[in-house]
């Protein structure tokens, strides 16, 4: 580890898709740090990337995407070259994944109360069911869903969706991981749970002092409770640094982009701001900067080179030629 | 029908997927008179084959010689035959037969083939392909042949028709099962119990076959009926069970010569495998329609 503060470190991380058409770099070159107790999001667009790395960090690349180079360390364990059994002893103890969608992420068939249980069981196929069945009443009670005890016994369909995402976190943290991965933990529920789920986990972290990647692409999300951010696109970092740093002083134009396009009350603008044009096809990425064909900035060097990640301020990077050009 | 009622019936098969096995069933008991007919027939009809030293009248193999070939009577409710056995007394030993060879082959097919198609699904990769090319093989023989192959190559006993119609059987669970896991194996609760290092055993065992329930449910009483069907066939072709044994089929079987002298004899065994048929068959379509979720609506 580079740094002894961190309890996670990518270093150039590349997950590639291997189809019939061609090599696709979903990943490509992401560094990454988390630092212990904090909360750390990784945000952008649709497809830019950001599920792919944390499904590389846990292990659970779908064929035909796999881990292509880079390194994942994980409290100085190498996650990339370690053995599936290995990995699953880790994951779900030391590191456990929320997923986006409460409502199918849970199995139908199973009593939630059991699904939670067989975290604790899979890990200690020893521990005595009763013993379990405490636990998992007690980890209810921490995330807040009310009746746990009855609640133990109810089918997923029985519940609303903001207490099956609580059952999914229940069921994430009764390991007491030290890092919780939340993939869009509350994009499918609706505004109102949404303040509240952030609430719970910003609540649980402090509580265990565990760390946090949140990813999402929700730049609210990522204002409430990020400690540190990560702005990706087309597989790539864009823009780095502490959120408040990031938020005040954004240079990266894709970042500066993503906030304008955020709709405000109050300003009536004939139409909402938007980033024109689309992602890049993976396939056929440009040969510059991946983000040039959409950028107000790009200059002739953007088409022919790649920037690097350069300092532009305490611990915030950005990946930009014109870094410091018309900032927002 | 009543208007408010039909509301009320789209609006409990709207809600339906929430329900459990039990609410769906009795569902199906309420909607579908005719698949709960079946259900209740063919439990009579397993009570009175496990009942039959009780209730026959007569014994499996009692021969009259004086009353041979009798037309129904108060005595021989459904006649006599060639040497003066009572046919109602046959029949309901014929029935403890055809109903083991209907349901255990059926029972053990259906293990063999979750495990495998359990197995190819998940794991995939050569696992996936040696399997279903075994698969691929049994399906591509006639079951029919195959079981008479199995039955010259081990001599003729039920044993035999037990090993003979489960080779035929699993081919198609395992297909089936396979084809569920595959999808189910992408679904995100099978990947968040991945993520909390559950091991893949318990998967399968806990995740995906639970989910496989409702299809193979149904599978398993539509494979019934053909079941009891080859074994019929096989008992006609003189390669099943062997006399003094009874069972339906050797009854059909022994009957055809006397087609013309002695209707009945031929008559009852042939309505006792239609009856039984035609009920596994109409559960199978009502359970279907309560348990497969696609079907809804239609």
């Amino acid at each position: 580890m580079e740094n002894e503060n961190n309890i996670l470190e990518i270093r150039n991380l590349r997950s590639c898709f291997f189809t019939e058409k061609g090599v696709v770099p979903a990943v490509d070159g992401v560094s990454l740090d988390i630092p212990q107790g904090k909360i750390v999001g990784l945000v952008g667009e649709s497809g830019c990337g950001k599920s792919m790395t944390a499904r590389s960090i846990m292990g659970l690349l779908r064929y035909p995407g796999r881990v292509a180079g880079g390194s994942i360390l994980f409290e100085d364990q190498e996650l990339t070259t370690c053995g599936e059994k290995q990995l699953r002893a880790i994951c779900g103890k030391d590191i456990s994944m929320i997923f986006q969608e409460p409502m199918t992420s849970l199995n139908p068939v199973l009593k939630v109360g059991r699904q939670v249980r067989e975290t604790l069981l899979a890990h200690d196929p020893t521990m005595n069911r009763e013993e379990a069945r405490r636990r998992v009443i007690e980890i209810f009670t921490q995330v807040a869903i009310p009746e746990p005890e009855r609640r133990y016994n109810c089918y997923p369909h029985e519940l609303s969706g903001g207490m099956r995402q609580r059952v999914m976190i229940a069921m994430a943290m009764i390991g007491n991981p030290k890092l919780l991965i939340a993939d869009e933990p509350t994009t499918a529920l609706d505004v109102t749970i949404e303040a509240q789920i952030l609430r719970l986990m910003k609540q649980l972290q402090e509580q265990t002092g565990m760390s946090i990647l949140i990813i999402t692409h929700n730049m609210g999300v990522v204002a409430e409770i990020c400690d540190y951010v990560y702005v990706m696109y087309a597989g790539q970092i864009m823009e780095q640094g502490d959120t408040f740093q990031l938020f005040d002083h954004t240079t990266h134009p894709y970042t500066q982009g993503l906030l304008a396009s955020i709709p405000r009350l109050g300003k009536n603008p004939e139409r909402l701001h938007t980033i024109g044009g689309v992602v890049p096809n993976l396939l056929h990425l440009p040969e510059g900067c991946s983000f040039c064909p959409r950028c107000e900035r790009a200059t002739d060097i953007c088409w022919e080179q790649r920037a690097e990640l350069q300092s532009v301020g305490a611990e915030h990077y950005a990946r930009c030629f014109h870094c410091g050009e018309g900032t927002a | 029908m009543d208007e408010s009622i039909r509301s009320q019936e789209s609006l409990q098969s709207q809600i339906g997927e929430k329900d459990g096995i039990g609410e769906k069933l009795l569902r199906m008991c309420r909607q579908n008179k005719l698949a709960a007919f079946s259900a209740v027939l063919i439990l009579v009809i397993i009570l009175m084959a496990i009942l039959a030293p009780v209730i026959a009248p007569y014994g499996e193999a009692e021969q009259d010689l004086l009353n041979r070939l009798q037309g129904p009577s108060a005595e021989h409710l459904l006649g006599t035959d060639e040497l003066g056995r009572d046919v109602f007394t046959r029949l309901l030993y014929g029935a403890r037969v055809s109903l083991t060879i209907g349901i255990l082959p059926s029972l053990i097919s259906l293990a063999v083939g979750v495990i495998t198609g359990l197995l190819a699904g998940y794991i995939g990769g050569a696992v996936d392909y040696i399997i279903m090319r075994l698969a691929d093989i049994m399906l591509s023989i006639p079951s029919l042949l195959l079981a008479m192959v199995v039955t010259y190559t081990m001599g003729t006993s039920t044993v035999t028709l037990f090993v003979a119609l489960s080779m035929t059987g699993w081919a198609s669970v395992a297909r089936v099962v396979r084809s569920q896991t595959l999808s189910l194996k992408e679904s995100e609760y099978v990947q968040a119990a991945q993520s909390i290092g559950v091991s893949k055993l318990v998967i399968m065992l806990r995740h995906i076959l639970p989910n496989c329930l409702p299809s193979l449910i149904v599978l398993f009483t539509l494979n019934i009926p053909s079941a009891i069907l080859s074994e019929s066939s096989l008992s006609f072709l003189g390669i099943g069970v062997q006399m003094p044994q009874a069972s339906w089929g050797l009854m059909v079987n022994q009957a055809k010569e006397f087609l013309f002298t002695a209707p009945w004899l031929c008559l009852s065994p042939c309505l006792a495998i239609m009856i039984v048929v035609l009920a596994f068959n109409f559960l199978g379509d009502g359970l279907r329609d309560v348990l497969d979720p696609y079907m809804k609506n239609q």
